[in-house]
Order: structure tokens, then C-alpha cells, then sequence
């Protein structure tokens, strides 16, 4: 026996880690991934294979040369933000602006705030709107689902409008509900098969990586006032299944709202943050110049958190007593 | 199944010296007898040197209000008076004895019989708890007659026998309860009396089911005892949740539980109070269970205060090899030892050693803003922003954020999955608030 080690307690440790949460993350997208593939072909390999390398090299080199910190890209943070980013965009955007889009999430949206943990904004999002803004036509082109793993996919694919661009010019030529629950359906790579993302979420849920209070408040929010919308005049506004089931709201739901970084930590800060993200997504939807809105109602509300932590305390042990005195 | 409403964790039980029968730890040549068994003042020797004792005697008396009884739990011839190291580095003071032969006070009642009978007031139970040296053994050490005089104007309503046992490894009263439940029932109906209450509630975790049925079975015959299981969850044993769980009602911030009508009293305390009351005899010796992944012979032990802990690690296979920490208590709130030379007291609930890849902790990382701290204090704090504003110093915010509510029960740091030295900062802020506030209701 050697000099005895003298600590504080507990001496014990649940065994989780920061690592451990992210790379559950990568494994719940994979069902979404292999979806992205299936239809998207070599373009969505390309794309993520792009994203994700580009992301971590990032990482890399800002942290060694830049910050002079010990890298610490293996935390998996970086391999995470950099399949986030390319789930959110088109499967074939050009590779330089793929790269761009990584530098700004790493450079911008992460590293500039201090590193994990200090960042404000959802880096993905920061980079996916970043590139929005500056190649507005690129990033609104999305190649027409084939589902044939495509290899010829990349170069020539002609283009599909995504169901939300259509709901704005009318309702007339929906795809069905099936169809976008499985994903035959135009738009970001990753954001197509509602029903990948959905059983990513309960991966997620299961392994206690994220809870109930944020995807489902956002869903029920949008499908409750979509409905209502709906309910006032069906030939104007698309029902509620249509809205959840399109665009990015399940990705944005499930996996970029959940952020821990960007999320409120306690549950009536949760649950908040995840109305104001349902609210602001169907406003824009339905009345912004945009066709989605999930992108900008997440980073809206990401600057909110800061405010929701300060303010929205966890109910103190023996707090409610004191009121009924 | 009932259980606490905020927060909580689940630890591994490694329950490795459950059902292993207490085995009593032989006599030492030299007990080494701490007058600082309890919380508060430490006793007064009435002793002095040369001077000799016999088992049972008293041998030192409390020092004002909060302080406790120290009795001889050996025969022999007392050597020295002074201070002596403690697990912890810091210096205590100790009543040295030569040990010879094993004399008993005349007055302690030895017979394996159980009494059953008890006609003593409740004047009189609270008196011989109280010259019996009795302390709660749950780890506090709180001398117990103080808890069992509520202050002017408050009632006990009920008392809670908090038999949970929720630290992982700790198995001493588990095993007190199988082989003493008629004694530790007898002690509760005492301590009712003591009370003048008409109901006890004994809550106990539900993965000692044997002990759930055997002491339905013995509720069965006593008046107003009631056995409630409780879910596995921890901290189901801290006693503000553990009264949550039994009768609903938070003790609210600052308060005793006295406020809410309970008394918690330790299972292992309540077998000390028979023994006091029924037989006379006076606190020298207790359980404590000798663990860990790696000890030979996990068990539980019965030895006399004041003997060497290393006899009772000697009957458990003597320290293992690659042994990294060695802790008094549980994993999740046991204090790691600096120095095993030392005696046992009224504190030694248990002996835990960690194997060298297990002693240390991981390297902290940033916080991420996961909120499972949150989530997982059963006090509803906010554990990262306390430790964020006691690094910070702002003593203030830190008051205003309650962290004097903390019950250090060690939930937040263990599911962190940054790692985050959590508990540390918050013990450091505790105590200078604490202090804080002292110093200010001194001023008033
Ligand atoms: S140690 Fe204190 S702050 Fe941490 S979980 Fe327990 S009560 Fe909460
Ligand atoms: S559990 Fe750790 S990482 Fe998560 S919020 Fe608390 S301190 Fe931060």
C-alpha cells in the first residue's frame, strides 16, 4: 500500500461524462445519417465527411495554435456540432462553402466564447445561418430525394422545393404524410425522416441524455397553435401533423434545442425556452420571409437562456411550505 | 412506493457484507477512549491517572449543554490523559487505558435474556439515556436526550426511525436489525414513551426485504409501530428527506424537525437505548462494517470503543494490497482517512477501502450547462452556480441561493459529467457563510 489518498466525498461518481453524453448524441443521428444517404446519396457523404473533418481540425488548431490550450477534440463536441452542421444543410452545397460554414460554427460560435461550455449560441446554427445569409440561393436549393444511395447524386441532381416553401405558395402539392415521415421529401440532409429523428430522440431519452421537457414542449406548442391556425382556415394553413412532421422541426426538437451548452437548465426554464422556440418557428413559418423558421427561433431563444437561468430557479425543498405559513 | 420528492442519485449498493453475522472484536491490550464521541464540547475527564476503571464506568462528564457522557468501555488502569491524532490529522483528546481482565459494573445486566418491561417515567428514560452517553449513530452523533426535550411550544407528533441505510457498502445496521429486532422494538417503545407519541414510523430502503418482513412481522405485535418500505434512491436516509418520504411534510429551511412534528432517531441508537434503559448499560461499543471490493472478508463487527480499528480490519482479511483510500463511513459522505491508527468511537459506522483505481477522481472540465446537478440535489439547489459564486467569493449571492440548506449529500458531484470539484466549493462557501451568519446573530 502505497501513501493512502485523502479526497472529500462522495467518493464515488455516476461514471458519466462529457463524452460519453456527446457521442450518444452521434449515435442517436445515426438512423437520421443512414436516411441521409439512402437518399441523398454520395452528396450527403461528401458533405458530412466535409463538415465533420473540418470541425475538429478547427478545433484542433485553434485550441494548439490560437489559444495555446490542451486540444480537446476528443470530447466528441466537435465531431457532434460538425454532423449537426451538416444535417442542416443541402446535400449539395458546394465543399469550400461547407468549409466556411465549419470555421464560422468552431471559430465564431464556439471558440471566440471561451470553448465548450462559454458559448452563447448553438455553433451549428450559427454556421448553417451564417452560410444562409451569405449564399441565400445555394442554401434554399435541395436536390430531389432519389433513394437509390446515389452515387451520381452530387453533381447534377436537380432540385426539389421543400414542403415548407410549398406550403407558402399554397397547400395544393403537398407530399403526404407518409412521405415525410419517412423522408421522401426535398430539404436539409438530415432533416428529411421525421421518423429517423424521432427514434434518435427516444435513444436519447432512454439514456438520459436529454429529457422530455424541450423536444416535447416545442412539438406541443407548434402542434397547438398550428391547429388552431389550421382549425381557423384550412386552404391557408397547413394542419398540425404537416408542420411537425416538415422542415427542421424535429431535428431542431430533438437534437439542436437540447443543446446543454444553449438550453436552460431547470425544468420551468425548460419548458419556456421550448414554447418561445414553438411560437417563434411557426411565426416565422408563417409569416417571415423565410420558409423555415426552427434555425432562428432556436438561436432567439439560445440568447434568452442566459436570462431564463438567472431567473427561473428549481423549487427549493421546503420552499412551498413556507408560502402556505 | 413512497420516497422523496426532489432530486436524489443511484449509487451502486455494493452491499458486499450483507447477512454476514456480527462477529465480536477481541479485547485490545490498550483502548484509546476519544472524549470527542458526539457533536458539541468535548467531555471532561473525572479520571486520573493510575486511577483504575471497570467496563461501564464513567470516565469523562459533558462539558456544558451540547456535549455527552464517555464511559470506560474497558477494564483496566487508566495511563494517560491527553491528546492523541485522529483519522483526520487533527488532535483530540483521549483517555488511555492499560487493559486487564474485562470487569463489568455490577449494575449492567449481562443476561442474553430480553426485558421486556419498562415502568420508568418519561423523566426517568430521558435521564438514563442521557447518563448512558447515548449519541445518535447514524453519523451525526448528536447527543440523543437533547432530541428527545423539544423546545417550549413545539410536539412531537411522531418518531422516525430511520432504518434506510442508504450509503452504499454500510451494512452494520442491517444486520443489527436481523439478529436485535425485538430489542431495537422494546427500544422504540421506550423512546415513544419518552416522546408521549402514539406513532413511529420505521423507514427502510426495500432492497433489505428480509428485515421488511421480519419487522412487519414484529409490528404486528407492538401498539403504533408502523414499517414502511421505502425506493431505492439516494439520499432516502438524510433525515429531512426521509421525512418527506414517511409523512409528507419539508422541514423548511433553518428548521429542526421538530418543527414539522418528528423526532428521526437512528435504528442502531434506538438498540442502544434498550440496552441503557432495559440493562443498564452505557454506549461502549457499536457495529461497524468492514468493506470494500477488495477486503478478503467484507463483515460486520461488534467492538468496544477505543480498540484499534485495524483489529476489526484484521478479522476482515487485513487491508488489501492495491488499497487507495480508506474511508470512515460510506462513499458518498464518509471522510477519507489520513491515519489508520486510530480507535473506534460512537462516530465508526464503517470502513471502506477503495482500490487505487477507484481512489481518484477524474479531471474536471468545463461545465456544460447539462443542469443534472439540478436535477439531482434533493435540497433543490443549484449546485454549479453555487460553486461558480463560492469561487467567486460572493457570499452574499450565496446566502440568497440557500446554500446553507445543503445537506452535503454529495448527489451533485457524483453526477456531474464535467467532473466538477462541486461539494468542495460548496463546503468552502458553506462555512464561511456560516460563519457569516453566526457572527451577525452574535452582534443582535
Ligand atoms: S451536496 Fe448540497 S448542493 Fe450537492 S446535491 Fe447535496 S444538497 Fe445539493
Ligand atoms: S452537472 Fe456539472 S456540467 Fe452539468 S451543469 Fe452541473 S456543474 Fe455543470
Amino acid at each position: 500500500m502505497n501513501q493512502l489518498i485523502v479526497s472529500p466525498a462522495p467518493h464515488v461518481h455516476n461514471s458519466d461524462s462529457v463524452a460519453k453524453n456527446m457521442y450518444s448524441v452521434v449515435i442517436a443521428l445515426v438512423p437520421a445519417y443512414l436516411a441521409a444517404l439512402y437518399f441523398f446519396g454520395l452528396g450527403a457523404l461528401l458533405v458530412s465527411l466535409t463538415a465533420v473533418v473540418s470541425c475538429v481540425l478547427f478545433e484542433y488548431l485553434i485550441q494548439r495554435f490560437l489559444l495555446k490550450t490542451k486540444p480537446s477534440v476528443w470530447d466528441g463536441s466537435a465531431i457532434l456540432t460538425g454532423l449537426l452542421l451538416a444535417f442542416n444543410l443541402p446535400s449539395n452545397l458546394p465543399i469550400w462553402m461547407v468549409i466556411l460554414g465549419a470555421l464560422v460554427a468552431i471559430g465564431i460560435g464556439k471558440m471566440s466564447f471561451g470553448g465548450l461550455g462559454n458559448n452563447i449560441f448553438n455553433p451549428a446554427l450559427v454556421g448553417r445561418v451564417f452560410l444562409l445569409i451569405s449564399f441565400p440561393t445555394q442554401m434554399t436549393t435541395w436536390p430531389r430525394p432519389l433513394g437509390n444511395w446515389g452515387l451520381a447524386s452530387y453533381i447534377d441532381a436537380e432540385t426539389a422545393a421543400t414542403p415548407l416553401a410549398m406550403m407558402k405558395g399554397g397547400l395544393a402539392e403537398m407530399p403526404s404524410h407518409i412521405d415525410l415521415l419517412l423522408g421522401n421529401t426535398g430539404g436539409s440532409m438530415g432533416e428529411i425522416c421525421a421518423a429517423a429523428l424521432l427514434l434518435g430522440g427516444i435513444f436519447l431519452l432512454c439514456r438520459k441524455v436529454i429529457t422530455w421537457h424541450i423536444p416535447v414542449s416545442i412539438l406541443l406548442t407548434v402542434a397547438l397553435f398550428t391547429a388552431i391556425l389550421h382549425f381557423a382556415n384550412p386552404t391557408v394553413y397547413a394542419s398540425p401533423l404537416t408542420h411537425l412532421l416538415t422542415g427542421g422541426l424535429m431535428l431542431g426538437a430533438i437534437f439542436m434545442a437540447t443543446d446543454y451548452v444553449t438550453s436552460p437548465m431547470t425544468f420551468w426554464g425548460q419548458i419556456i425556452y421550448g414554447v418561445g422556440i414553438g411560437i417563434l418557428t411557426v411565426v416565422i413559418r408563417t409569416w417571415g420571409a423565410y420558409p423555415e423558421g426552427m434555425s432562428f427561433a432556436i438561436l432567439i431563444m439560445n440568447a434568452v437562456t442566459p436570462l431564463l437561468n438567472t431567473y427561473i430557479k428549481p423549487k427549493r425543498f421546503g420552499e412551498k411550505r413556507k408560502k402556505e405559513n | 412506493m413512497k420516497t422523496f420528492k426532489i432530486g436524489g442519485v443511484h449509487p451502486q449498493a455494493n452491499k458486499l457484507s450483507a447477512g454476514q453475522r456480527i462477529q465480536q472484536v477481541a479485547l485490545p491490550t490498550q483502548a484509546v477512549i476519544l472524549l470527542d464521541q458526539h457533536l458539541g464540547a468535548p467531555a471532561t475527564p473525572i479520571v486520573a491517572i493510575g486511577d483504575s476503571v471497570k467496563v461501564g464506568q464513567l470516565i469523562a462528564a459533558p462539558t456544558g449543554f451540547m456535549s455527552a457522557n464517555v464511559h470506560s468501555s474497558v477494564s483496566g488502569t487508566v495511563t494517560k490523559i491527553d491528546t492523541v491524532t485522529d483519522a483526520w490529522g487533527r488532535h483530540s483528546p483521549a483517555i488511555t487505558i492499560d487493559v486487564e481482565a474485562d470487569h463489568w459494573l455490577e449494575s449492567i445486566d449481562r443476561t442474553p435474556e430480553i426485558n421486556r418491561i419498562c415502568r420508568l417515567s418519561k423523566e426517568e428514560i430521558i435521564k438514563k439515556i442521557q447518563n448512558a452517553g447515548i449519541v445518535g449513530l447514524g453519523g451525526a452523533c448528536f447527543p440523543t436526550h437533547i432530541k428527545l426535550m423539544p423546545p417550549p411550544g413545539k410536539i412531537a407528533e411522531v418518531l422516525i426511525v430511520n432504518a434506510v441505510e442508504c450509503e452504499p457498502y454500510l451494512t452494520c445496521d442491517h444486520q443489527l436489525m436481523m439478529e436485535h429486532g425485538e430489542e431495537i422494538f422494546i427500544g422504540i417503545s421506550i423512546l415513544m414513551k419518552a416522546l408521549a407519541v402514539q406513532k413511529t414510523l420505521i423507514g427502510i430502503e426495500n432492497n433489505k426485504k428480509d428485515v421488511i418482513d421480519y419487522f412487519q412481522r414484529l409490528a404486528n405485535r407492538h401498539f403504533g409501530i408502523e414499517v414502511v418500505p421505502l425506493k431505492m434512491c439516494y439520499p432516502q436516509g438524510g433525515e429531512k428527506q426521509l421525512i418527506d418520504a414517511l409523512i409528507g411534510r419539508q422541514v423548511p429551511s433553518g428548521a429542526l424537525p421538530i418543527e414539522v412534528g418528528a423526532v428521526v432517531q437512528n435504528v442502531a441508537t434506538t438498540f442502544a437505548v434498550y440496552e441503557a434503559v432495559q440493562k443498564n448499560k452505557p454506549l461502549i461499543e457499536r457495529v461497524m462494517t468492514v468493506t470494500g471490493k477488495e477486503v478478503k472478508n467484507p463483515g460486520n463487527f461488534l467492538i468496544r470503543f477505543g480498540t484499534p480499528l485495524m483489529a476489526a480490519v484484521e478479522m476482515a482479511g487485513g487491508i488489501p494490497e492495491n488499497t487507495g483510500k480508506i474511508i470512515g463511513g460510506g462513499p458518498m459522505m464518509g471522510r477519507a482517512y489520513m491515519n489508520t491508527d486510530v480507535p473506534a468511537s460512537k462516530r465508526t459506522s464503517g470502513l471502506l477501502f477503495m482500490p487505487e483505481q477507484d481512489s481518484l477522481r477524474e479531471e474536471p472540465q468545463n461545465c456544460i450547462r447539462c443542469g443534472k446537478c439540478i436535477s439531482a440535489c434533493p435540497m433543490g439547489l443549484e449546485p454549479y452556480l453555487l460553486t461558480n459564486l463560492s469561487e467567486r467569493g460572493l457570499y452574499n449571492d450565496l446566502e440568497k441561493n440557500g446554500i446553507m440548506d445543503c445537506i452535503e449529500c454529495g448527489c451533485c458531484l457524483f453526477s456531474c459529467p464535467s467532473h466538477r470539484p462541486l461539494l468542495d466549493y460548496v463546503r468552502q462557501g458553506k462555512a464561511t457563510v456560516g460563519g457569516i451568519i453566526r457572527a451577525r446573530n452574535a452582534k443582535k
